[in-house]
């Protein structure tokens, strides 16, 4: 029986891949052509300025698995500012003003002694990316830039060898992870892989495909997590759409109806392919999928998982701890609207409910209501 | 084929190497040809016979090396590792079709039933338009300029020949498939030759086909294996979103990759688009810079099959002419 049962299960795998062998190898074919540079060691990391409230494990596991797990050198300096990318998208801050803000983080960088840089969010990523291009395409600006930097604080800064986003980063040691993983994307009743949904982030690669793993349209940097780990990416319609954010959209207040009514886009269109979490990259993304479900199902009592459940959202750090074991309530799953229980038993991740709102010290946190999934 | 004959029949030895197999290039895997949609099997066939000829000497299978002038001769190198000694070269080393691939965004390669012209020609060749899962298909889209008029791509000029290419194309999908709808995306028609805008405008009156000025954005597949276009409806102002059973992608005229290693490994020059530049635009299309080598056909720019054997009749008036009056 058990023989049956388990060949059954090797010919449906079979014929799963047979069906996107062609998808596979036209992307593997992209993929090559967008393989780029990632440092093995010796990073200046800089922060993220929401992911720390949102999402507050990410960041601290990132720092764990680099530091205490690979046992890698990432470095922060406490000077580290926002890179006021909010504020350029939102149009306040000027170009001119940014760029000298970032020549400070690179100089910031260079008295430190790093020449690699690992940038957790995707909206500094992309500041840094299209700040690098313009200076290579206009280097009267990059001469501009030293001199207001120099004249406001006398610093000097050189451009990074090399610059990854941490999702770069998990990525490059996906296979390491894999190897030490407890716990598969695998649905434990099934045997089936998981259906994963993952959501690079519009400043990722969209503007520059050759920083991205895999480039920007098929990219492969969350992918490529997912399949080490044993899911299966989710290709869907609106794979590419925006998730709502887009800074102007939610930032001037009057445009809130369009953020919604595009993350809706997003979600109406996924829901047929039944995805078990989504995977993201960018902070932004990752609270507005996760925040806007709450605000559909209660304005429309629409929930877009299965089981009148909704779908969690999960960056790529979280997804990393769940794989390797680490507890999720030390993760910080429990400060996302969306609660991932459901996704927990899925897999068979255990858990323990009364923990979930301690704190370290065993000190009971009030318990929010009306979370989802909960 | 046509330079080679008509060569030969003004008492000429020729040497004609061919890289492939067989001749023909890309016009024996095409099926009917625009305007007048002859069999493309009668001009291979009568290109064929024009090679038939004592003074043609025809070896395929080779590709050039290089060719080097030596004191008013050419001694070209060819990959079997052998010399050939000419007074005169005629490049005719057509073109490539632009790999669809590159347009990553329009998904060739990654969805099965997004497909290429070249694709649809073999598939009314084996008289089989089908889906991959062997469906008829119902609603078929077109891409114009997938490779043309991009400057993402590095192609900033038009290939000339993919709107008709497509309005034939479509009218032969319908003559195939008489209840499918179809729906070509175009940036301009560009109807410039004989016999084009009348093909045109036959195409909308007797077949129906429907034709909507925009520039695809992305495709992508949804649950049902539909294939799901982002188009802007530039005419109404407006995007679009539909679905679709196939999607054809015009693919666009490239400089040929053995034309390119030609012009490196000779110092041969090409111009901006790649193809090889003629000494002149106006007098001198058929010449290159290099005294004794000529151009003939769609190694210069994006030619059809009536342009392409003008362009190679002119190519022998030239080596005529030179023979007879400039070969010292």
């Amino acid at each position: 029986m058990n023989i049956l049962l388990k060949y059954s299960l090797q010919i449906k795998k079979i014929t799963t891949l047979n069906n996107s062998l062609m998808q596979q190898d036209g992307k593997k074919r992209i993929w090559s052509d967008y393989q780029k540079e990632i440092a093995d060691d010796h990073f200046f990391y800089v922060r993220s300025c929401i992911r720390q409230s949102f999402f507050p494990g990410s960041e601290q596991f990132f720092l764990h698995f680099m530091r205490d797990i690979l046992g890698k050198d990432v470095y922060e300096n406490p000077s580290h500012t926002t890179c006021t990318g909010i504020g350029y998208h939102g149009d306040v801050v000027p170009l001119a003003t940014i760029m000298t803000v970032v020549a400070r983080h690179f100089a910031l960088m260079k008295e430190s002694g790093y020449k690699n840089i690992a940038i957790s969010c995707v909206t500094s990523f992309g500041i840094y990316t299209e700040i690098i291009e313009t200076w290579k395409h206009f280097p009267e600006e990059l001469e501009k830039t030293r001199e207001y930097l120099f004249k406001a604080t006398g610093r000097e800064f050189d451009v990074p060898e090399t610059m990854a986003h941490t999702s770069d980063i998990i990525y490059k040691f996906r296979n390491e992870i894999a190897e030490k993983a407890k716990y598969r994307l695998i649905n434990k009743e099934t045997g089936e892989p998981l259906n994963v949904v993952e959501h690079i982030g519009c400043h990722y690669s969209k503007m520059f495909p050759k920083y991205g793993v895999g480039g920007a349209e098929f990219p492969n940097v969350l992918g490529g997590m997912i399949d080490s780990w044993g899911g299966k990416v989710v290709d869907y319609p609106e794979r590419r759409h925006c998730c709502g954010f887009g800074f102007r959209q939610y930032l001037v207040q009057a445009n809130r109806g369009y953020s919604l009514s595009n993350t809706v886009k997003k979600f109406d269109s996924m829901k047929p392919f039944k995805p078990d979490f989504v995977l993201t990259n960018c902070p932004g993304c990752n609270m507005f999928m996760d925040k806007w479900q709450y605000t559909m199902k209660e304005m429309e009592g629409t929930v877009y998982g299965e089981n009148g459940e909704s779908i969690p959202i999960l960056t790529y750090e979280e997804l990393a701890g769940l794989v390797l074991g680490v507890n999720p309530w030390d993760l910080g799953l429990q400060y996302h609207m969306v609660q991932s229980e459901p996704l927990f038993k899925k897999i068979g991740i255990e858990y323990d409910t009364d923990d979930k709102y301690k704190t370290k010290d065993g000190r009971q946190m009030p318990i929010p209501q009306n979370m989802i999934n909960a | 084929m046509e330079a080679a004959g008509q060569l030969a029949r003004a008492d000429y030895i020729v040497t004609l190497l061919e890289k492939e197999s067989v001749t023909g290039g890309h016009v024996k895997d095409w099926y009917h040809l625009f305007p007048d949609r002859r069999d493309s099997r009668e001009v291979i066939n009568y290109l064929e016979q024009q090679v038939e000829h004592k003074n043609v000497s025809l070896r395929t299978g080779i590709t050039v090396e290089n060719l080097r002038k030596n004191s008013g001769s050419f001694l070209i190198k060819t990959s079997d590792g052998g010399e050939i000694k000419s007074d005169a070269v005629i490049v005719a080393t057509g073109f490539d079709m632009f790999r669809s691939e590159r347009k990553e965004e329009y998904g060739y390669g990654i969805y099965d039933n997004v497909i290429t012209s070249a694709d649809l020609e073999a598939m009314f060749r084996k008289n089989e338009v089908r889906r991959h899962n062997g469906d008829i298909p119902a609603t078929i889209g077109f891409i114009h300029c997938v490779g043309s008029r991009d400057e993402k791509v590095g192609n900033v000029y038009c290939s000339k020949l993919c709107c008709v290419t497509a309005v034939k194309q479509a009218m032969e999908v319908k003559k195939h498939i008489p209840g499918a709808r179809v729906f070509c995306f175009y940036m301009d028609m560009r109807m410039g030759g004989a016999m084009y805008e009348e093909l045109y405008k036959e195409s909308q009156e007797n077949y129906g086909i429907n034709y909507i000025r925009g520039k695809l954005s992305e495709v992508a597949e949804n649950i049902n294996n539909k294939l799901v276009v982002k188009v802007e409806d530039t005419l109404a102002g407006r995007p679009l979103r539909m679905e679709l059973d196939m999607l054809v992608l015009m693919a666009g005229m490239e400089m040929s990759r053995s034309g390119l290693n030609l012009a490196k490994s000779s110092g041969l020059q090409t111009g901006e688009n790649r193809f090889f530049a003629p000494a002149d635009h106006h007098f001198g299309s058929n010449k290159s810079k290099m005294e004794g080598v000529f151009y003939a056909g769609a190694c210069t720019a994006p030619m059809n099959i009536t342009e392409t054997i003008s362009h190679a009749r002119a190519a022998v008036a030239d080596v005529i002419d030179y023979f007879r009056n400039m070969k010292s």
